[in-house]
């Protein structure tokens, strides 16, 4: 429990050499985009946090639902962990989606089905750490936390929906293609080797920061038991 | 035979709680005459902060009365748990030997009824004020189905917020990201009524406002218990 598992360890690494051969993939191997020029190579990342966000976002609800169903305050951990990685990297997917949607679309920001829900999700996080903080008794801070998140991951594919009933600019590389989309275009090999990678390499840091921070939590939880023994 | 009662028992449950919400209200009209003030500066504000000239007025009221309703809303909201919670009122009701759901359910309707009274009173005022026709059957319909989602989720978040340390600003930023579905929908088939769109341009945003009803009364149901429970 003490010292980092070798595992993790192991797991640390791999995220650093990863992110560095995304990162050399996304700026250098992939070839530039012919009507967008070099911002087009946010896409890669953009894409690849936003991922992660959702990945997140998933992993919060279900542990919602299982920390309601089992009582076990492992899961709130667990939770907690999630949304603060998907917080982050919602965060990053928003940012480098408006350094791209600065040139391409002509505005930083458009009330876009993606763009309103993935903000909206930001804020019900910010709303989960503030109920968190008003509550002092853990268990319940973990039942209102865990009722909280499944609340929002109920609503938000809600949101997702009824906003997506306007009209959408966000385009769609992936799938369909929306005809109103704007800034769509067809990847070639490279750029699609250079995009399953970036995917492939967050995937993993995704699952290195869960771990490591799912681990600061049982630390915290065995430091606030050994203050609570020195008191006694 | 059993079970029939049980069942009767629940639903008699469910109209208590409500009904001693309501007659508490008839006798101190507090939360009442609170939300409808407040409701009447807010479109008060609105009028001068939008200039609600005729030709704007067309495109903002359905946005103009969604925003009173909300804000009135949570004032009301916060109050009404508010008052269980000081005084003790939620403990008793705990004790009381039906399901904690009903509790729920009677609350949701208390919350109701209150918006509902609200509305009926603002309607005809923002109708005189801006000769603006609002009796149209189909918004009546949007609003009460906007506000039985309002007052569903509501309810539960209310019963979260007084239970935390900073609990008059807790519920509107945890309700409002969690109503937007119900805010766009609202607003959108309003704005439809009012310009006097074609009924299948309405419709997807009424199915829309029901579906959302449905499922956040399911869940605020089968959540409610670990919210209340000590």
């Amino acid at each position: 429990m003490n010292s980092k598992p070798t595992a993790l360890k192991a797991l640390d690494i791999i995220s650093i050499i990863l992110l560095a051969v995304a990162t050399y993939l996304a700026l250098v191997y992939a070839p530039t985009e012919k009507v967008m020029g070099d911002v087009q190579r946010v896409f890669y990342f953009h894409v690849a946090t936003a991922w992660v966000g959702l990945l997140g976002f998933v992993a919060a609800g279900v542990s919602g639902v299982a920390y309601l169903k089992t009582q076990d305050l492992k899961w709130d951990l667990v939770e907690q962990a999630a949304v603060e990685i998907s917080l982050i990297f919602f965060f990053l997917a928003i940012v480098l989606g408006s350094i791209w949607a600065r040139p391409i679309w002509n505005t930083w920001w458009t009330w876009d089905p993606r763009l309103t829900s993935a903000s909206i999700v930001e804020l019900i996080y910010l709303a989960y750490f503030m109920l968190r903080q008003g509550i002092d008794d853990p268990d319940k801070r973990a039942r209102f936390g865990a009722v909280y998140t499944l609340v929002g991951a109920i609503s938000v594919p809600i949101t997702f929906l009824s906003i997506r009933m306007f009209r959408t600019i966000h385009p769609v590389v992936i799938g369909s293609k929306s005809a109103a989309a704007d800034g769509g275009f067809n990847m070639t090999g490279d750029m699609k080797l250079a995009f399953f990678f970036a995917l492939f390499a967050f995937t993993i840091i995704f699952i290195d920061l869960f771990w490591n921070r799912i681990r600061l939590g049982q630390l915290q939880q065995r430091i606030e038991q050994l203050k609570l023994k020195v008191m006694e | 035979m059993k079970k029939e009662k049980r069942k009767s028992n629940y639903l008699r449950a469910i109209g208590a709680i409500a009904w001693k919400d309501l007659a508490a209200e008839l006798r101190s009209r507090e939360l009442l005459s609170g939300m409808l003030v407040f409701s009447l500066l807010v479109i008060l504000i609105f009028n001068f902060a939008l200039e609600l000239d005729a030709k704007t007025r067309t495109s903002v009221t359905a946005g103009v009365l969604w925003v009173t309703f909300v804000f009135a809303g949570t004032l009301g909201l916060n109050r009404s748990m508010a008052i269980e919670k000081d005084r003790g009122c939620l403990d008793g009701l705990l004790l009381a030997p039906v399901d904690r759901s009903a509790i729920y359910f009677g609350k949701v309707i208390s919350n109701l009824a209150f918006m509902i009274i609200v509305e009926i009173i603002i309607l005809p005022t923002y109708s005189f004020l801006y000769n603006i026709n609002l009796f149209q059957p189909g918004l009546l319909l949007v609003i009460l189905l906007g506000s039985i989602g309002y007052t569903a989720v509501g309810t539960l978040l209310s019963a979260m917020s007084v239970q935390t340390r900073t609990r008059d600003v807790m519920l509107p930023i945890l309700l409002f990201p969690i109503i937007v579905p119900v805010l766009i929908a609202a607003v959108k088939a309003s704005n439809g009524y009012l310009q006097g769109l074609p009924t299948d341009q309405i419709l997807p945003w009424i199915n829309l406002l029901i579906v959302y009803d449905v499922i956040f009364i399911a869940i605020s149901f089968m959540v409610f218990d670990y919210i209340v429970e000590e």
